[in-house]
Order: C-alpha cells, then sequence, then structure tokens
C-alpha cells in the first residue's frame, strides 16, 4: 500500500436502509445510504445523537438486519490464500471485528483470554491463540497484566484490551462504536494516539462511529457527516488532503487548519443537532 | 521528644461528628456484643431451668442437652458411630447427593432456557404451573416410585433445588449485559462459546443465588420427608424423640439441624468466592 491514498474500494454500502413499524406506523431510522469506503481508509462517521449512526455500524456487524439494500465488503483473497496453509482447520479472518464500548469485555476472562476471545471462536487452539494474542497485548501496553481480571483494570485499559481483541482478530474491516465515549479527556487523547499507532501498523479499513467532531478530525482521513433522523449523508469532509499520516494527535489539535476543520463540520452539523433535538422534544409530547 | 508533635489537629471524634466514647464505637465492642447475647440467652434459660421457672418437660436445661449430645456420640450396639453421626451424617448425604442431582440439570436446562427461545417456549409453562406445588406434597408420590430407601429422598430433595436453580439461571442468562450476547455473535462464537464462555459465566452470580435458596429448601424439604417416610436423619430424630418424649434428643435435632444450615451457607459462600473472583464485595 505504501504512503500513496489508497484507492481500492473495500466496502460499499447500496442503498442501505433500516426501517420500522411503530404503532402501525413506518419509522425511518436510515435512508438509503449510498457510499464507498476505500481499503486502509479510516473512516469517521459523526451525527446527532438518534441519526442511526451506529445502527448503520451494528448493521454491518451483523447483529440487526437492514430493511433494504446491500452490503459489501470485499475479502482480500491474496491475503487468504498466503495464510491459509499456516492456518490448517482454522476458520478464515472474519469479515469484521467491532470494537464495542467500555463494558464490553468479559468480566470473567483475564486479558489474555479476553484478547483471544475471536480466536478461540475461529477455532485456534489454546497455545496457538495465546502464542498469536502475545504481541497484541504488548502493543497496546498491557504486558504483564495478562492474567488480571478486568475488574482490576482502569477503564483506559479495558479499552486497550477491546482495542487488542479486535486487532488479534485480524479482521478484513474493523467497526468501532464510541469506543473512548465512556474515557476522561486525558486517557482519551492518549487512546487515540495508541489507536493511531496501531493502526499504522496494519493500515486495516475502519469505520468509525462518534458523537466528537474534534476526535474525528484527529483519526478519520474522510468524515462523513449524517443528517438528523431518518439518517442521509449530508457531506463527507476530507480531512486526509489536510492532515497526513503518519498523524500525531497534539500536531493535529495545535495546528490552525484544526480549527478550521471544526468550523467546517460543526457548520454541517449544526442544524442537524437543531433538528434532533425538535424531533426529541416533539417525541417527548 | 517534643510532646506537642504528637497532637493531632483534630481528634478522630471529631472527625466523623461523634462524641461518644471510642470504645462505644469500635467493631471490637459490637463484635463483643454479638458473641454475649446468645451467650446471655443461654445462661437465662439455664438459670430458669434451675430454679423451676420454665418448665423442663418442654425447655430442659441446656446442660442437660448437652449431656444428651455428648452421649449421643457413644457407639452402641444399634449405632456403631454412635447415634449423632448416625443421623447428622445421613441427612448431610441425602442432601448433598440430592442436591447435585438437582442443581446440574437445572443450570443445564435453566442455561437452554435463557438462550434459546424455543426451548423456553416449551418448558416455561411446565415450570410456571408446577412450581406452586409445596415440594413436600409430593413425596407419597415419591415414596410410592422409589420406595422408603433413599431413592426417593434424593429425589424430593432434587425436585425442591431444580426448581430454584432453574428459575435462578434464566433469570441470570436473561440479565448478561446485551453488549456481551453482541461480542459473542460480532467474533462468530459457536452454541458451545455462547453457552460456557458468555451465558453460564454471566449468570453465574444470579445461579448461586439460585443455589443458596435451593440450598435453604432443600433443608426444609429434608427434615419434613424425615419426619415421615426414613428410618434415619436429623427429621427422624426429632420425630421419634418427640413421639418417646425423649425431649432433650429433640433439641439436640434441632441443634443438627441449625448447624447444617450454618454451615451449608458457609460453603456456598466459600464457593462463590472462588467462583466469582470478579464480583465486587
Amino acid at each position: 500500500m505504501g504512503n500513496e491514498r489508497p484507492s481500492a474500494v473495500k466496502i460499499r454500502l447500496h442503498g442501505v436502509q433500516k426501517y420500522f413499524a411503530v404503532r402501525g406506523r413506518r419509522v425511518d431510522a436510515l435512508a438509503a445510504i449510498e457510499c464507498e469506503i476505500r481499503a486502509g481508509e479510516f473512516f469517521c462517521i459523526v451525527g446527532p445523537s438518534g441519526c442511526g449512526k451506529t445502527t448503520l455500524l451494528r448493521i454491518l456487524a451483523g447483529l440487526e438486519t437492514r430493511s433494504a439494500g446491500r452490503i459489501e465488503i470485499v475479502r482480500d483473497i491474496a491475503r487468504d490464500a498466503k495464510a491459509a496453509p499456516a492456518r490448517g482447520g482454522v476458520a478464515p479472518p472474519p469479515l469484521n471485528s467491532m470494537i464495542f464500548q467500555e463494558t464490553s469485555i468479559f468480566p470473567w476472562m483475564n486479558v489474555r483470554d479476553n484478547v483471544a476471545f475471536g480466536l478461540k471462536a475461529r477455532g485456534f487452539s489454546k497455545k496457538e491463540r495465546y502464542g498469536i494474542v502475545d504481541p497484541f497485548i504488548r502493543s497496546v501496553g498491557l504486558s504483564g497484566f495478562d492474567d488480571a481480571l478486568p475488574h482490576q483494570l482502569s477503564g483506559g485499559m479495558k479499552q486497550r484490551v477491546s482495542i487488542a481483541r479486535a486487532f488479534a482478530n485480524d479482521p478484513e474491516v474493523m467497526l468501532m462504536d464510541e469506543p473512548f465515549a465512556a474515557l476522561d479527556e486525558q486517557t482519551k487523547i492518549l487512546l487515540q494516539a495508541e489507536l493511531l499507532r496501531i493502526w499504522e501498523e496494519s493500515r486495516k479499513t475502519v469505520l468509525y462511529v462518534t458523537h466528537s467532531i474534534d476526535e474525528a478530525i484527529v483519526l478519520a482521513d474522510r468524515i462523513m457527516v449524517m443528517t438528523a433522523r431518518p439518517g442521509r449523508i449530508k457531506d463527507i469532509i476530507d480531512v486526509a488532503a489536510v492532515f497526513g499520516r503518519p498523524r500525531k494527535v497534539e500536531t493535529v489539535k495545535s495546528s490552525k487548519e484544526y480549527g478550521e476543520l471544526f468550523g467546517r463540520v460543526w457548520g454541517q452539523l449544526r442544524d442537524e443537532v437543531n433538528e434532533a433535538r425538535r424531533q426529541q422534544e416533539g417525541e417527548a409530547k | 521528644m517534643n510532646p506537642g508533635d504528637r497532637v493531632p489537629a483534630y481528634s478522630e471524634s471529631e472527625a466523623e461528628g461523634l462524641d461518644r466514647p471510642r470504645w462505644y464505637r469500635s467493631r471490637g465492642f459490637e463484635r463483643a456484643l454479638s458473641v454475649f447475647s446468645p451467650i446471655f440467652l443461654l445462661g437465662l434459660w439455664e438459670v430458669s431451668a434451675l430454679v423451676g421457672f420454665a418448665d423442663t418437660r418442654f425447655f430442659p436445661a441446656p446442660h442437660s442437652i448437652f449431656e444428651t449430645l455428648l452421649k449421643m456420640f457413644r457407639p452402641t450396639e444399634e449405632f456403631p458411630n454412635g447415634e449423632f453421626l448416625r443421623h447428622f451424617g445421613d441427612s448431610i448425604g441425602r442432601i448433598a447427593i440430592g442436591f447435585v442431582l438437582g442443581a446440574v440439570p437445572g443450570i443445564a436446562i435453566g442455561l437452554a432456557m435463557g438462550l434459546i427461545g424455543w426451548v423456553r417456549a416449551i418448558i416455561q409453562p411446565l415450570v410456571d404451573g408446577t412450581y406452586p406445588i409445596p415440594k413436600i406434597a409430593i413425596l407419597p408420590l415419591f415414596i410410592m416410585l422409589l420406595g422408603i430407601g433413599e431413592a426417593s429422598k434424593y429425589a424430593i430433595i432434587a425436585v425442591a433445588v431444580i426448581y430454584q436453580v432453574l428459575i435462578a439461571t434464566v433469570a441470570g442468562v436473561r440479565n448478561i449485559d446485551k453488549i456481551h450476547l453482541d461480542v459473542g455473535r460480532n467474533y462468530r462464537a459457536g452454541r458451545t462459546m455462547m453457552f460456557l464462555d458468555i451465558a453460564l459465566p454471566g449468570a453465574l452470580p444470579v445461579i448461586l443465588t439460585g443455589l443458596k435458596l435451593g440450598m435453604g429448601v432443600a433443608l426444609l424439604v429434608i427434615v419434613s420427608a424425615e419426619f415421615v417416610g426414613a428410618n434415619s436423619g436429623i427429621g427422624y430424630l426429632i420425630w421419634t424423640s418427640w413421639q418417646v418424649f425423649q425431649i432433650e434428643k429433640m433439641y439436640v435435632g434441632l441443634l443438627m439441624s441449625a448447624v447444617l444450615g450454618f454451615g451449608s451457607a458457609i460453603i456456598l459462600n466459600h464457593l462463590e468466592r472462588w467462583l466469582i473472583p470478579w464480583k465486587p464485595r
């Protein structure tokens, strides 16, 4: 892939829709989403709360069904074929792995077993998966905590476990659902930097949902701004044209362009946030 | 040394907003109260029996109950290990075996009901419909089916335990954080992993509560079952003692059941601490 902009398409969304019935009336959560995400791209979705951005992610993760439309995730067949003989009878890498919120790691498993969960599901033996998992645990800075249980870890450390769990599973695309939303500001900045560093090593395609404009600018190659419900694409803002890779969180945040980008995204988002609030107030009555 | 250095800026009682003397607030004092209250009551009982204030036909003096207790440890022709151990041991054996026979299928069926909709649809009405029957009411049926021997005791305890454990397990699985089930699905966990790596440990705290409730019911049921359908055990001892008016022995039986209840609670609490190290305490 090198340093040039990746161009092959990794995820195609063709008119992906979600609606459900409330008291006999059809409520649209997601209007037809039409979008292409490139291989190796860090793609952020921001939108007002209730706009369906998490729904879109959960549809991609196979945790919710779509009402209409088509999703294509391109499998890297060359990579698969190369790894297949070494893999033996084990299932191939999954199309996607999700990084959930803070509470998603299993409190009854130690760090090692939490990180190895996806590998166990794919059929790796205990010895194999512990071997695979070890560098990922070290990479997120948790070496020495292999046998610790989650209640002994801080919120930031739990999220590191969650990140390692997804990366160790080696998926085609990574889905991230506001993974740092519950963390304090300083921990969040640290983890954003770590996520960028780990991501640089693999350059996996990432779909990242957040409500934080700041986070989107720091992380994304492109930011998709969604409208209030039913969620539509309002704008796609190219961050990669302004900030290259590899990227440093503090460099981005202290630059002049950061403020301009923030203004641009907020300018698109403001009306939608107001609209979403009006919808919520309407429902409350 | 300057004595002024040792004076704290404020006294501890001020800090806690209490001006009572220190000994009154200390944990040791409260613990001492807890130890002395039963001893005091026992002493009161002993004295009232001795001075004739209490009717010793119904409330024999504690020391005579204790003498009976010691006598019951002596081996006799009928009880080579002593009468006490025979009855106590038989009841413990019945509870242990019956408890396991009820708890294991209770957990297994409960997990299946919690995770799989159609299993729940089939079994839930059966549970709801039969749960209100007092478990001891089916003892005659079990005696008819399995005879007066041990099998009917195991069965009645297993039935009493299975309801508590099954209902708790279903509730435990239903209350698992949804995000953990999402992780299982997103990471393609198969059915075995969903059961053993997510549902079982996730429901374990509630299952333990079910086991504790089940143990309580098991104690109740075994004593009543032994009243009428056994030739040994705590219930048998209590029942026959009152029939032949050996009230001291009856009290020994009551003591046994208290020890059994207390001991099983301690064991289950240790089991909980060992099985659920992540549970906040």
